[in-house]
């Protein structure tokens, strides 16, 4: 069982990759899992193509809605360009999840590379598939809901 | 409770907390206009079945939410900060007036300037109109705050501020409706009331008076049961903090006692009396203006505040680490991102390269196209306030040596046009400079930066329903414009420069207005003009 101290995530990339949706993915999935769930994020000019982050912190009481820098268990880059600017959130020892960890060949269409990292990240999560499989659902309009759940999967083979 | 939602437990916004509760207390009208980050609360407000519109500006909104209050109805007004700059007027008199209705007006701050010109601290505003002003902590807070708003509200005839920040509006925490319980809503209808309303001086003198009465009465009752709880810790430090930065000490320092304030206006100082008293040390923590310190110091409170590196920007966890500790080493500066950028085939594009090319002094304005001042572009000289581009360009025109004023444009969008640029064009006409002006409507159809919603210049309402429709062209003909000329940024890329630059020659007043929907809502609104087509 992971310990119920809040755990710190961070989802980055650019404006237009799905960073949001994932975080909100994430926090719908640690939410059904009975976690205190705070999801934060800047939105605005990070719309028009720059650089975009969220934080998701999850567990039994979470105060602020924002991961401290360097305090981050998992750092989740959706763009290879941006591991660099997100980096220094990442603690020493935390588990950076990047696009090389998924196999691409195998995701029909690269905008739900964003959810096949989250299957990578769910790896190590205490999140029952159900529920990840249900915040989807929850999340997401349900034309998208086959390719996304497929995409979870693949991100989820180890 | 005017409706009886079931008890649900979600995840949600505090933009998404403040609809939800003003749907559960049966508001009757929202108003306001687009703004980051308080854009969402009128939409999601609206697409679950609540009234809201778009005004053309916050002084329109809340003018709009004036009146309905003024008929007994529950009224939401919703902003950004600057957005209040704008209706401040009405603000200060309605603080006058009073409300039989509860009115809520919500001002989303952004510290930090995520997405904002400024970062100005609106908690100015309740102490400098005399309001009563909430600060919500988080969703819970946001929802529960906004049924107590209007409770207040209603209690006192009073407009209530609701002061959020994009920390606030754009995080999403656990919320569990529903909450407070409002009292039903009075009913409407209109009730004369001539010296409480008509704000005359004779009528005005002792409105200001029952104002500074109904606020000494807030101030008691803020004091003996108002939402403003005590964590017990230790009797060493006390931290009297509101809203988000509240969450922050909690992490920060857990040990700490803390006195957390939900009304920050007016103060229940005596319950901060009482605090500081039971603590050895207490320190003030505040995101901005040493707003609370300045409140407690002037009430002789002895509490310490932040060292002035801290007004600037957000506060975090380690920031209000570094404030109980006196540390005053510089801080860290955080990684470059990529910054943001006009869409690829953005017909603004096309705009900016035509004025850099002809070397124009570009008095810009606030929208997606202040992006034109940033490289390969950098098409743009000044950016102040919404509307701003039409009067700073006079002001170059009038006063510049004349070859340099023949050169200057102003530019602006066409959401932005409506919202200020209006009275501006009547500025052109009225006082126009020697040199004549150029004013260029960048038309895509949309408020595209706040996230594509509708404006009176679109024809269509918040929902999307055809309406009545402000005709740009129609406008300025009326005003006395002579030279008017619509062109396409996309289809007629090569000649803007020629466009732009017979304009200029000419020493009259001319609009160009380059009309061209905005990519990201050109698939949608093909949509909607088709469904509206079908019989």
């Amino acid at each position: 069982m992971p310990s119920r101290s809040t755990t710190n995530v961070v989802i980055a990339g650019l404006g237009g990759q799905g960073v949001l949706t994932a975080a909100s993915i994430l926090a719908e999935a640690l939410f059904r899992a009975g976690f205190d769930v705070k999801q934060s994020e800047i939105h605005g000019m990070s719309q028009r193509g720059g650089s975009v982050s969220s934080h998701v912190r999850f567990g039994d009481k979470v105060f602020s809605p924002m991961v401290p820098t360097g305090q981050a268990d998992f750092l989740v880059v959706l763009a290879v360009d941006q591991v660099d600017v997100a980096r220094p959130m990442l603690r020493a020892g935390g588990m950076l999840v990047e696009p090389s960890l998924v196999e691409s060949k195998q995701l029909t269409s690269k905008r739900s590379l964003n959810v096949a990292l989250l299957g990578t990240l769910a790896r190590h999560l205490d999140v029952a598939d159900p529920l990840w499989h249900a915040a989807i659902a929850a999340t997401l309009p349900e034309r998208l809901h086959a390719a996304n759940l497929r995409a979870f999967a693949i991100g989820k083979m180890p | 409770m005017s409706q009886k939602p079931d008890a649900i437990r979600q995840l949600a916004s505090g933009n998404e907390a403040v609809a939800l509760a003003a749907l559960h207390a049966a508001v009757k009208l929202g108003a306001g206009y687009p703004g980051t980050p308080s854009t969402e609360i009128l939409e999601v407000f609206a697409a679950q079945g609540g009234p809201a519109q778009w005004a053309p500006n916050e002084k329109v909104a809340l003018e709009v939410g004036l009146g309905a209050a003024f008929a007994g109805a529950r009224a939401l007004v919703t902003m950004k900060h600057v957005g209040l700059n704008v209706a401040s007027d009405p603000l200060f008199t309605a603080a006058y007036t009073g409300v039989t209705g509860g009115l809520v007006i919500v001002s989303a701050d952004d510290p930090g300037m995520a997405s904002s010109q400024n970062e100005q601290d609106n908690r100015h505003y309740a102490l400098a109109a005399g309001v009563p002003m909430f600060e919500p902590a988080d969703s819970q807070e946001a929802y529960d705050f906004t049924l107590r708003a209007i409770e207040l509200s209603e209690r006192w005839r009073i407009p209530v501020l609701l002061r959020m920040t994009t920390r606030v509006c754009h995080s999403t925490t656990v919320l569990q409706t529903p909450g407070h319980p409002v009292p039903p809503a009075p009913p409407v209808v209109f009730v004369r009331d001539i010296p409480g309303r008509v704000m005359i001086p004779a009528y005005a003198r002792p409105a200001h008076r029952r104002l500074r009465t109904k606020l000494e009465e807030i101030a008691a009752w803020n004091d003996k049961e108002g939402p403003n709880p005590i964590i017990d810790r230790d009797g060493e430090l006390g931290i009297i903090t509101s809203n988000v930065t509240y969450q922050h000490v909690r992490e920060a320092a857990p040990g700490a006692s803390v006195l957390k304030l939900g009304l920050t206006y007016p103060l229940p100082i005596e319950t901060m009396r009482g605090f500081v008293a039971s603590v050895r040390r207490c320190v003030v923590l505040e995101e901005g203006d040493p707003f609370l310190y300045q409140a407690a110091r002037a009430a002789s409170l002895e509490v310490s505040g932040k060292p002035e590196m801290y007004r600037f920007g957000e506060l975090d966890v380690e920031r209000v680490r570094r404030i109980v500790a006196g540390d005053t080493s510089p801080e860290p500066l955080p990684t470059a991102g990529k910054p943001p950028e006009l869409c690829p085939g953005c017909p603004h594009r096309n705009v900016f390269e035509a004025l850099r090319g002809l070397g124009c002094i570009v008095a810009g304005d606030i929208g997606c196209y202040t992006l034109g001042v940033l490289p390969p572009f950098s098409a743009m000289d000044t950016c102040v306030c919404m509307g701003a581009a039409i009067g700073v360009g006079l002001g170059l025109r009038h006063t510049l040596p004349l070859e340099q004023a023949r050169r200057v444009v102003s530019v602006i969008g066409d959401s932005t046009f409506v919202h200020s640029g209006i009275t501006g064009l009547v500025e052109m006409i009225y006082n126009p400079p020697p040199t004549g002006h150029v004013l260029i409507i960048l038309d895509n159809g949309t408020t595209a930066m706040t996230g594509l919603q509708e404006h009176p210049g679109t024809g269509r309402r918040l929902n999307h329903e055809p309406t009545g429709k402000v005709d740009f062209e129609a406008l300025a003909h009326a005003l006395g414009i002579k030279n008017v000329r619509v062109f396409d940024p996309v289809v007629e890329s090569d000649a803007i420069s020629g466009i732009v630059q017979a304009a200029l020659a000419k020493d009259e007043l001319s609009l160009l207005i380059g009309r061209r929907p905005c990519l990201l809502a050109a698939g949608a609104s093909k949509a909607r003009g088709k469904a509206d087509a079908k019989p």
